[in-house]
């Protein structure tokens, strides 16, 4: 093998090497559990409580504003159900988009079957929610509004600002998962009016197997995991520190770094994008300008994802796809068709995530080998019209 | 890992890709919309396969079991090759993740779409196991 090349760090990212400095000692040494009342206890719980104060301020919230969870997963969860439990008795309806990630859709689709009820919005071409559109869905019984930070597949960058505007003018929850936002894209709790908001540690070049939740003050939301009282009675289980200590200097570093680094990886992003939407039959997914720095994603039509993942990944360069084939369902990705795209298009179509280990050298082997395997799988594609350069159901 | 050394195998370096233009037999089965499409063709001379080849758009594990389909026909007498099942495709290949089956049914029904096609321009009755049930396409496409 030639070369490796990930490009899949909207999937997760290794770990940075000053969050694994700053883990370094609690393995062995500083390994006490917060709720001790021995030095070592309350030396850990120290070093949990700088952690919370520092992904605070990276986030605009109060140190007491955010809250451990194991992940984004959970997070979103908490969010969804806690906010239905919070407000029973206030009105059963709850606002998301269609294209949100599983924790969320399915979280609701659960909240469905115990009688809620849940509008789905769609979005445009390139994955935008419209802000009209969420005001117009809000009815006397709305109790949560539910939207991402940016999408994860597509890489488009939602107005959360403008929708958290109009939602302070009705008294109904405002909760966004920011998994694939915080720690890429500057996150401002307070300019953006939100209630809550999920995000992730392995999405930011922390570990993995810790997250958050940002809860404003006054809210108590019910706890989703009880047991000996943690966090304040609202998320109960021993505190892993070390993840903790991971993340926040995984996420202040991100931080530190964002101006500069989003601006290079949304060059070599462009880079991707311009040159793969060469390929005949190709399209650029999702929004060109409100988009994550580091998410290009396209699809090439009469062939099938996988396939292409497959190949790319004997070369060298690991991707994901949304096509139905990479994964264990049976349609392509309900983000690639609430975009519009038909079935057999959504089938081909590839994400490649850039992030900190990413090269100029590795987008130009990208640019090499990508080509090269699509067109490997069109000659071997029944439904490729080589002389058209399109696939038959286009002639 | 998610497939076979020999899925891998075949889907890295199929057998008997492209088309046959004189073919004797020629089938089709899939739709675009499952982002599945087999194509095959057949060169039949005295009811015995010479030649088989293939197209497919698909996954990996489809362009496998296709591979591994006109494998396991050529040089087979028309009715051995109908007797060929998804199970034999599939253990031939040292098996398919479960939800992956399905690409070693279309494999089979699409060597079985290409026999059919022999006995219908034979003149010859379509034995019923050639006659496929076509999934639902696409409303406005037309495919062949």
């Amino acid at each position: 093998m030639s070369r490796m090349v990930y490009a899949d760090h909207a999937a997760t990212t290794p770990l940075s090497p000053t969050a694994k400095q700053a883990m370094a000692d609690f393995w062995d040494k500083r390994f006490g559990n917060p709720s001790s009342l021995y030095y070592l206890g309350q030396e850990a719980k120290d070093d949990l409580e700088a952690a919370r104060a520092e992904i605070a301020q990276c986030l605009n919230a109060r140190p007491s504003e955010v809250l451990f969870t194991s992940g984004g997963t959970e997070s979103d969860n908490w969010a969804l159900k806690g906010a239905a439990e919070l407000r029973r008795g206030q009105g059963k309806h709850i606002i998301t988009t269609s294209i949100e990630h599983h924790a969320i859709l399915h979280s609701a689709q659960w909240l469905e079957k115990q009688g809620l009820e849940v509008t789905y919005l769609p979005v445009d071409a390139g994955g935008r929610v419209s802000p009209s559109d969420v005001e117009k869905a809000i009815r006397p019984d709305t109790i949560l509004i539910s939207v991402m930070a940016a999408n994860n597949e597509i890489g488009t960058i939602e107005p959360i600002e403008e929708i958290g505007a109009i939602v302070k003018a009705h008294n109904v929850l405002f909760h966004v998962d920011a998994v694939q936002a915080v720690g890429h894209i500057p996150v401002d709790v307070k300019a953006w009016n939100v209630d809550m908001l999920s995000f992730s540690g392995h999405k930011f070049y922390g570990p993995a197997g810790i997250g958050g939740l940002f809860l404003r003050h006054g809210l108590r939301l019910p706890p989703l995991v009880h047991g000996g009282g943690q966090e304040w009675g609202l998320r109960s289980g021993t505190e892993p520190v070390v993840l903790a200590v991971g993340m926040a200097a995984a996420l202040k570093e991100s931080v530190e770094e964002m101006a500069v680094e989003s601006k290079r990886l949304s060059a070599l992003r462009d880079r991707v994008l311009d040159g793969l939407s060469d390929i005949p039959s190709s399209r650029v997914t999702g929004d060109r300008e409100c988009r994550l720095p580091g998410t290009a994603s396209l699809t090439f039509e009469g062939i099938e994802g996988e396939a292409l993942l497959l190949h790319l990944d004997a070369k060298g360069i690991q991707a994901s796809s949304g096509s139905a084939c990479s994964s264990a369902s049976l349609d392509p990705s309900h983000v690639l068709l609430s975009i519009g795209l038909p079935h057999e298009v959504a089938h081909g179509s590839l994400r490649l995530s850039l992030g900190r280990g990413t090269t100029e050298q590795d987008v130009d082997y990208i640019l090499e080998i990508v080509p090269q395997v699509v067109s490997y799988l069109r000659e071997l594609s029944p439904v490729w019209d080589k002389k058209a350069q399109k696939p038959i159901w286009r002639s | 890992m998610l497939y076979s050394e020999k899925v891998m195998d075949h889907f890295e370096h199929p057998r008997n890709v492209g088309e046959i233009m004189d073919a004797d037999a020629v089938g089709q089965v899939g739709n675009p919309r499952c982002g599945d499409i087999m194509k095959m063709y057949l060169k039949i001379e005295d009811g015995v396969i010479v030649d088989a080849k293939f197209k497919t758009f698909g996954c990996g594990s489809a362009i496998a079991t296709s591979s591994m389909a006109t494998e396991l026909i050529r040089g087979k007498r028309v009715e051995e090759a109908l007797s060929l099942t998804n199970a034999a495709v599939a253990e031939a290949l040292d098996g398919l993740p479960a939800y992956k089956m399905h690409c070693s049914v279309l494999a089979e029904e699409a060597i079985k779409a290409a026999l059919g096609d022999w006995y219908r321009r034979q003149g010859l009755p379509v034995p019923p196991e050639c006659v496929i049930q076509k999934e639902d396409q696409t409303p406005g496409h037309t495919y062949e």
